[in-house]
Formats: C-alpha cells, sequence, structure tokens
C-alpha cells in the first residue's frame, strides 16, 4: 500500500472521526449527566442536516453560516424537552396519563355515536370528550383514588423509561421528518472544489468540515474545563446531590446539558450533510456508532469520546477500503472486544 | 481452622488503597467485629469477602476453600451470607418473598417450594416479622427492613454471617433488641462477623474486635484490649 | 353475588378461557375470508409484546432487539421454507434467534443494563448487513423468495405458538424463577448475594423470549412474499412491542395482551387513511404513556379493581 493510500484512509478516517466525536460528545454529556441514554441522538443529526439543506437550497444560507443557526435552535429544543418530558419521570403523576385514556375513550365513543347522526366530527368529539374525562378523574380521584399515591423510580427504572421515552421520541422526530421531507435522499454541493495533499486528493469541503469540528470539539472541551457553568456542570456529574449542596441549580444543569448534548449532534449534522448525503431515516445508523464511540471512549468521558471518534473513524476508513459494506460489523466488533475486556473504554471511569 | 481467613487482602480504587494488605481470621462460633472511623475499609472488605468486588492481590478461604475470586451467589450458596450497609430489600415483594427467595436459592437449592415456605415462615417467626409477612418490604420501618434483611440472608443458610451496620439508624430500644437477635443467632451454631459504629453494642456482643484505618488494620484483640488500646483512641480521637 | 368470589374461582377462569381457546380455534370455520387473517396479526403482536414483557418487565433490561429476532425468524424461513416443513423451520427459527440471544446475553448481561441496551439496539442494523454480505458472497445473490403458505395454516401455527407462550409465561412467572427475575429487577446486587445465578437467570430467561419472537417471524415470513434482510429486519418491531406493552401495562400478562390488541386494531384502521401520520401518533401514545401512565392501562384498571373490591369488603 503507497503513502497516497495510507494519506488516504488517515485524513478520511480523521474527516469522519471528527464527526463522529461531536456527535459523540454530545451523546456523552447527557448520557453522563442527565443520565438519559438517548437513542433520538442521531434525530437531532438529522434535524441539524436537513435545516442546513433547506437553508441551502432555498434561501442559499452558506452552511457555514447555519451552525451559528442550527446550534442554537436544537440546543432549545434539546433543553425544552428535558425540561418538560424527562423531568416529569422523576415525577410520575398519573393523573394526566388517566385524562388523556379516558378522554380518548370518550371522544371515541362521542365519534361513533355522532357518526350515526351523520354529524361525525372528529373535532367536536374531542372537544367534549376531553372535559368530560377531566371532570371524570376529578370524580375518580376524590372517591376511588383517594390516598393511593405513587411512588418515584428507583435510578435503574428512571434509565429504562428514559432509554424508552427517547425510543418514543426518535419515532417522533423520524416520522415528522419523513411527512415533511419524505424518506429519499437529498443532498446539496457546497465547497466540492478539490484540494490535493500530498498526492492524495480531498474536497475542500471534507477538509473545511473537519477542522471545524476540531475547533468546536476542543472550544466545548475548554468550556466545560475552564468556565464556571462548565465546572458546574461536571460536577453535576459526578455527584448530583452534592453539586446541589454547592449551589448548583441541579435541575437547570440536566436541561443545560441535555440541550448542549443535542446541539452538538445538530451541529455536526450541519457538518455531516456539508458531505455527504442525507435522509429522514439517517439518524438511526448514527446513533448507534455515536453510542459505540461513546463506550469505546468510556462512558461518561468527554475526551475520550472525542479520541474514540477520532479513532473509530480512522478504523472504519481502513475497513471501507478493503469492504466498504462491513464498516458497521467492524464498529460492532471493536465494541464486543470492548465488552468482553474491557467495558470501561479508553478513559473511562 | 478458622472458619474464613484472609491473607495479603487488597483493593484499590483508582490510585487509593481502600483496603491494604489485609490479614484477618474468623473461628467457627464467634461473633467478630470491625469497627474504624468512616472510610476506613470496612465494607470494602465485606465486599470483597461476599465476592461483590474482587481484590487486588491477596487470599480469602472460607472453610479452608479459596473463594477469592468466585462470583457472589457461589460463595452465598457455600454458607456465607451478608446484609448490606444501605437496606437492600426487595422493596415492591412481601416480606415473605423476600424470605422465601433466600430458602429457594441458598445452600438448599434443591429444596421443595413446601419446604422453603416452612422455612421461610419459620424465619419470620425467628425475627418477628410473623404478622407483616403479606406487606411490600418497602412500606416496612427501617428496623423492620434491617429484619428482613437478616431473615432473608438466615434463609440461605449460612455458616458464616457477615452483618454491615446492623445498627445504624436504630434507638436504644432496638440496639438492645438487635444485640439479642445477634446472640440469638451465634446460639444457632452461626458464626458472625459484623461491622459497627454503636460501641456499646460491640463491646458488648463481641468475643474480638478488629480495627481498620485508611484501609490496614491497626489493631486486634478483646474488647476489653480494644477499648484500652491508645493506638485505636488515638484513631477515633484525632479524626 | 359477591363478585370476587365468582372471578377468582379457578373453574370459572378455567371455563372461560377453554370457551375462548374453542371459538378461536373454529374461527376460520365461521368468519372466512379476512378476518383469520387480522386476528392472525393480533396473535403476532401478542406473541411480540408478551415475549418483550417476559423478559424486559421483571428484570428492568430494555430490551430493543425484538425485531432483530424476528426478522431471524423470517430469513429462516426464507431460507429454509422450499426445503423443510412448516413446524421445521419455526423451531429452527426459534432456535437460533435464541442462540443470538445467549451470545448477546453473555456478552451484555454481565455488565450493567445501558451496554445491554445499546447492543441490542443496534443489532437491527448490524444483522442485514451482516446477511447481506454473506448473501452476496456465499449465494451471490441477495434477498429471497418465500415459499407461499395458505393462511389458515399460518391462523392455526400462531395461534399455537401463542397458547404455547401464555402457558410458558404463566408457568415462569409462578414458579421460583419468576420470583428470582423480579428479584433481579428490584435489586440485583441484593439478588446475586441470596444465592440467585443472576447472569445465567437473565440470559436463559432472555433466550425463552427470543424463541418465541424468532417462531413467530418465522411463521409470519410468507406475508411478505419477497423478503431481503432490510424487509426482513424492519425497527418498527422492536417498537411497537413496547408500546404495546407499556401502554397495555407491563406488571400482568394481560397488560401486553391488551396493548397488542388495541394497537393492532388501531394500525389497521389507521393504516389506509393515515400511513405517515398513524406513527408519529403512536410514538406520541409511547412518550406520554412512559410519562403519565407508567403502570399502563392494566395498571390503572386494576386499581380500579382493587378499589371496588375494598369497596364491598369495607363493613367487615
Amino acid at each position: 500500500m503507497d503513502l497516497v493510500t495510507i494519506l488516504d484512509i488517515v485524513i478520511g478516517g480523521l474527516l469522519i472521526g471528527g464527526i463522529y466525536a461531536l456527535i459523540a460528545m454530545g451523546l456523552s454529556l447527557q448520557y453522563g449527566v442527565s443520565r438519559v441514554l438517548n437513542v433520538a441522538h442521531g434525530e437531532f443529526i438529522m434535524l441539524g442536516a436537513f435545516i442546513t439543506w433547506v437553508l441551502y437550497t432555498t434561501v442559499h444560507i452558506n452552511p457555514l453560516i447555519s451552525l451559528a443557526i442550527v446550534g442554537p435552535i436544537i440546543f432549545i429544543i434539546g433543553f425544552l424537552l428535558h425540561r418538560t418530558f424527562f423531568r416529569h419521570l422523576l415525577t410520575s403523576s398519573p393523573v394526566l396519563g388517566e385524562i388523556i385514556i379516558l378522554g380518548a375513550l370518550i371522544s371515541w365513543a362521542i365519534y361513533e355515536l355522532l357518526k350515526v347522526t351523520n354529524t361525525g366530527n372528529p373535532l367536536i368529539a374531542i372537544i367534549i370528550g376531553i372535559p368530560v374525562a377531566v371532570v371524570l378523574d376529578f370524580i375518580f380521584h376524590k372517591t376511588l383514588f383517594k390516598g393511593m399515591g405513587t411512588s418515584p423510580p428507583s435510578p435503574a427504572a428512571f434509565e429504562g423509561s428514559s432509554l424508552l421515552a427517547t425510543f418514543g421520541l426518535l419515532y417522533i422526530i423520524q416520522n415528522i421528518a419523513i411527512i415533511v421531507w419524505s424518506s429519499s435522499s437529498k443532498g446539496y454541493s457546497f465547497l466540492a472544489s478539490p484540494v490535493n495533499l500530498g498526492g492524495a486528493v480531498f474536497g475542500a469541503n471534507r477538509l473545511v468540515t473537519l477542522g471545524f469540528a476540531v475547533v468546536i470539539g476542543l472550544a466545548f472541551y475548554l468550556f466545560l474545563v475552564r468556565t464556571r457553568l462548565g465546572k458546574a456542570i461536571r460536577a453535576a456529574a459526578q455527584d448530583p446531590t452534592t453539586a446541589g449542596l454547592m449551589g448548583v441549580n441541579i435541575n437547570q444543569v440536566l436541561a443545560l446539558c441535555f440541550g448542549f448534548g443535542a446541539a452538538l449532534a445538530g451541529v455536526a449534522g450541519v457538518l455531516y450533510s456539508m458531505c455527504f448525503s442525507i435522509s429522514a431515516t439517517m439518524g438511526l445508523e448514527r446513533t448507534i456508532i455515536a453510542i459505540i464511540v461513546v463506550v469505546l471512549g468510556g462512558l461518561g468521558s468527554i475526551p475520550g469520546s472525542f479520541i474514540g471518534g477520532l479513532l473509530l473513524g480512522i478504523i472504519g476508513e481502513i475497513v471501507k477500503h478493503f469492504e466498504p459494506s462491513l464498516a458497521l460489523a467492524a464498529y460492532y466488533i471493536i465494541f464486543i472486544l470492548l465488552l468482553m475486556i474491557r467495558p470501561k473504554g479508553i478513559m473511562g471511569k | 481452622m478458622p472458619i474464613l481467613e484472609g491473607e495479603g487482602v487488597t483493593k484499590y480504587f483508582g490510585g487509593l488503597a481502600a483496603v491494604s494488605n489485609v490479614d484477618f481470621h474468623v473461628e467457627q462460633g464467634e461473633i467478630v467485629g470491625l469497627i474504624g472511623p468512616n472510610g476506613a475499609g470496612k465494607t470494602t472488605l465485606f465486599n470483597l469477602i461476599s465476592g461483590a468486588l474482587v481484590p487486588k492481590s491477596g487470599v480469602i478461604k472460607f472453610k479452608d476453600k479459596n473463594i477469592t475470586r468466585l462470583k457472589p451467589h457461589q460463595i452465598c450458596r457455600m454458607g456465607v451470607a451478608r446484609t448490606f450497609q444501605s437496606v437492600k430489600v426487595f422493596a415492591n415483594m412481601p416480606v415473605m418473598q423476600n424470605v422465601l427467595l433466600g430458602s429457594l436459592f441458598g445452600v438448599s437449592i434443591g429444596i421443595s417450594s413446601a419446604g422453603a415456605s416452612r422455612e421461610a415462615t419459620e424465619l419470620l417467626e425467628f425475627v418477628g416479622l410473623s404478622a407483616v409477612r403479606a406487606t411490600p418490604a418497602k412500606d416496612l420501618t427501617l428496623v423492620n427492613q434491617k429484619r428482613v434483611e437478616v431473615a432473608r440472608a438466615l434463609a440461605t443458610k449460612p455458616e458464616l454471617l457477615l452483618l454491615d451496620e446492623l445498627m445504624a439508624g436504630l434507638n436504644t430500644t432496638e440496639v438492645a433488641q438487635a444485640m439479642e437477635l445477634v446472640t440469638r443467632i451465634r446460639d444457632k451454631g452461626i458464626t458472625i462477623f459484623m461491622i459497627e459504629h454503636v460501641m456499646k453494642a460491640i463491646m458488648g456482643v463481641c468475643d474480638r474486635i478488629m480495627v481498620l484505618h485508611h484501609g490496614e488494620k491497626i489493631a486486634e484483640g478483646t474488647p476489653q484490649e480494644i477499648a484500652t488500646s491508645k493506638t485505636v483512641i488515638d484513631v477515633y480521637l484525632g479524626e | 353475588m359477591n363478585i370476587t368470589r365468582v372471578t377468582s374461582n379457578k373453574g370459572f377462569v378455567l371455563g372461560l378461557l377453554g370457551l375462548i381457546l374453542v371459538l378461536l380455534a373454529t374461527l376460520p370455520l365461521y368468519a372466512p375470508g379476512y378476518t383469520p387473517v387480522l386476528m392472525t396479526s393480533f396473535f403476532m403482536y401478542i406473541v411480540l409484546s408478551v415475549s418483550w414483557t417476559l423478559f424486559s418487565s421483571p428484570t428492568g433490561y430494555m430490551s430493543l432487539a425484538t425485531a432483530a429476532f424476528f426478522g431471524v425468524g423470517i430469513y429462516t424461513a426464507a431460507m429454509l421454507g422450499k426445503d423443510v416443513p412448516l413446524s421445521v423451520f419455526i423451531i429452527v427459527g426459534g432456535l437460533i434467534s435464541s442462540i443470538v440471544a445467549i451470545l448477546v446475553g453473555a456478552l451484555t448481561l454481565r455488565l450493567k443494563g445501558v451496554y445491554f441496551a445499546i447492543f441490542t439496539f443496534g443489532l437491527v442494523m448490524l444483522i442485514p448487513q451482516l446477511l447481506v454480505f454473506w448473501e452476496l458472497h456465499v449465494y451471490g445473490t441477495r434477498g429471497r423468495f418465500v415459499v407461499v403458505i395458505d393462511y389458515n395454516t399460518i391462523y392455526y401455527a400462531m395461534l399455537i405458538i401463542s397458547m404455547i407462550l401464555m402457558v410458558a409465561a404463566y408457568l415462569i412467572r409462578r414458579s421460583k424463577y419468576g420470583l428470582a427475575l423480579q428479584s433481579i429487577g428490584e435489586y440485583e446486587e441484593a439478588a446475586a448475594h441470596t444465592g440467585i445465578n443472576v447472569t445465567m437467570i437473565k440470559v436463559i430467561t432472555f433466550a425463552v423470549s427470543a424463541f418465541f419472537i424468532g417462531a413467530a417471524g418465522a411463521t409470519m415470513a410468507t406475508r411478505w412474499t419477497y423478503v431481503d434482510p432490510y424487509i426482513a429486519f424492519n425497527p418498527l418491531f422492536s417498537f411497537l412491542p413496547v408500546l404495546m406493552a407499556i401502554f397495555g401495562g407491563m406488571r400482568q400478562l394481560s397488560g401486553p395482551i391488551i396493548g397488542a390488541i388495541i394497537f393492532a386494531y388501531l394500525q389497521e384502521k389507521l393504516i389506509t387513511t393515515f400511513t405517515e401520520l398513524y406513527m408519529l401518533i403512536f410514538g406520541i401514545v409511547l412518550v406520554v404513556a412512559i410519562l403519565y401512565l407508567p403502570n399502563g392501562l392494566m395498571g390503572l384498571i386494576l386499581r380500579l379493581w382493587k378499589r371496588i373490591q375494598g369497596g364491598q369488603h369495607a363493613n367487615t
């Protein structure tokens, strides 16, 4: 194998690896601090990619500028999601669920009834059904359910439920995307002019992508290590209770971390769209790869995720050179080896 | 031959030696106490014995068989049972079911379900929980939850019982009751190794006491010797 | 008449079950045509959701591998269907799924639950990629046609698999292993110290659940006429059983059954008019159910039932 091919593989690997690194850092942040294994992480990548594509193809906004747009948008989405959904997992009160179930059942009954009289409008059924359900549930709680409380889930149960909740989220986001954009592949061409590096040729877009991935990764790492908020985040990851006692607003930090994690994925999506084609279903495979990277780097170690991403990218390129369709299998073999020998990963605690 | 012995047992967490080159032995029929300031490595030592952790170096033997690298369920079935510092009952299961599991999977693992039920009922009687056998464990008081743990451990038919801070969080009356329970367990022929902070209990019930500090054994002897040992007093007062 | 006394009478329950069984067994005779096809779908989803619940509910280990085992079953049928009778390739499909489960379990069930979830999550993408590679290099083809089997036979096959699963699930739950599984979900470390070989019990239960999922896949394969790895392995079949079990309620065996029937029915009704929207709705239902209805529909109904029962005895 000549030098050009090796260079080709290594730099190509670093390119895709840089994107993996960002994705994995985001996931690691979410799992390490918020304790949520977000299997919908890949969907944020997809959203970032699609927003960029839409902005470029409709209003010709430079994808590099999209980085600054997508980041905040996805951050807000992630932040709000955590604030509304995942926090509620810790305080499971079944009232809303009961109302929804009752409301659905009653609305459906009303709908079927109305159909008989030929005025079957689902909207009317729902408008009547929900207040009826609320009143009924209120009566239930005052009479039948009086004194029946619920207990918060154990940490293991929370991890299990949050995993499944993100699983549901995956389907929600993916299906919205399919409805809006259909499941076909999309792409655009940006900065595709070739650049020659020691004999190996790369599109300028790929080099720019790598550059930005590294810069963003480093910037985020510095944020965690140097700033006050970053230190609060790391404290929360180590020991949430003590951090809370030290004046860290834990709920805020958890939601912020989830938001930052999502934002990193979104930004990775922007970079990804610059080099590869995208589709509404692209999230799943990226999530799997990101998870393997996180395990490789060490669950809960952010620098580990960065290094792991670059490493896995290179390994993937090597495998793809010989057998393009077996990249994921190669990642899984690494995963299996990790599980057998060192589940903690490279830098795991 | 001691029923339990350890030689050079060492365990590191990262760079910190939680347990450092500790030798210990427990003779059959004894009640041995394990004391030391917080963070001395007492629970870690128990974890190493029960199989929850694997030592970096050293050997642990039970009835002269090497149990150093065995899994917790294997060690349990050989005859070593334990309770936990933070009570680990099966919260949503009734008390009876908690204890039943011990009978079904402990030393007498092939037992019939009728036999297991009988044993579990007897043990509930022994610890005084017959009245609450159908209550989910999470609805019990702390004292009773500890009793469930003890009953569950006893159900596995141990020859050696490791008690980790049984008296923590108990008031004076409850401590006295617990001390009495410990004596009754010993009278059944079970050897006891117990971690405790409640000095009255340790001094009143133990035949011998071991003292750990920063992972090392710093003293060993009868309650009398330990109570008057300068080393031990310094360690406790110096903290 | 005391309701409680009547419904907890073992004879009553068995009689009722027997009646239902007879009705189901003779269904193709009195309701031919589309009904057996629809019922077969219901049974399929019942098998998937009950199998999932069998392992994931007591232990708390969330398996996202249902689609992988289902796909293994489908592909086994596709490969063996022409040469081997139905009952054989159903069992082989189940066995191969079990073997995959044992391998996965041996690797991941000794570690924390998150590794298991991660590993199972990726299987549904990994196995088809491996299959494509293997088919290309060993057979020079991609995808294959599935042997055609008439719908009534499939109906009876799914019915039998469902019945066997119900019995198995019931027996496991009542046995000491059922109790052990529950204790693993409650506090795994304590269970291990009570003499329970937690890894082995987890792996075996996982393998048993995988067997039924694979068998279901092998049975249903004929629905697809032509399969390639990406058709056979569809993440939807990991998602739907979870939705059905959570919504219906994971604590009882009746929960996933009710959930399966409700959502299989909804899917039938909605798939023609709201093809993309219904999946979105299902996703929303799952999230809402997880957040606000932790014990599912059956949990809700049982609480009501307990209250009614309690009301009857209030004066004693």
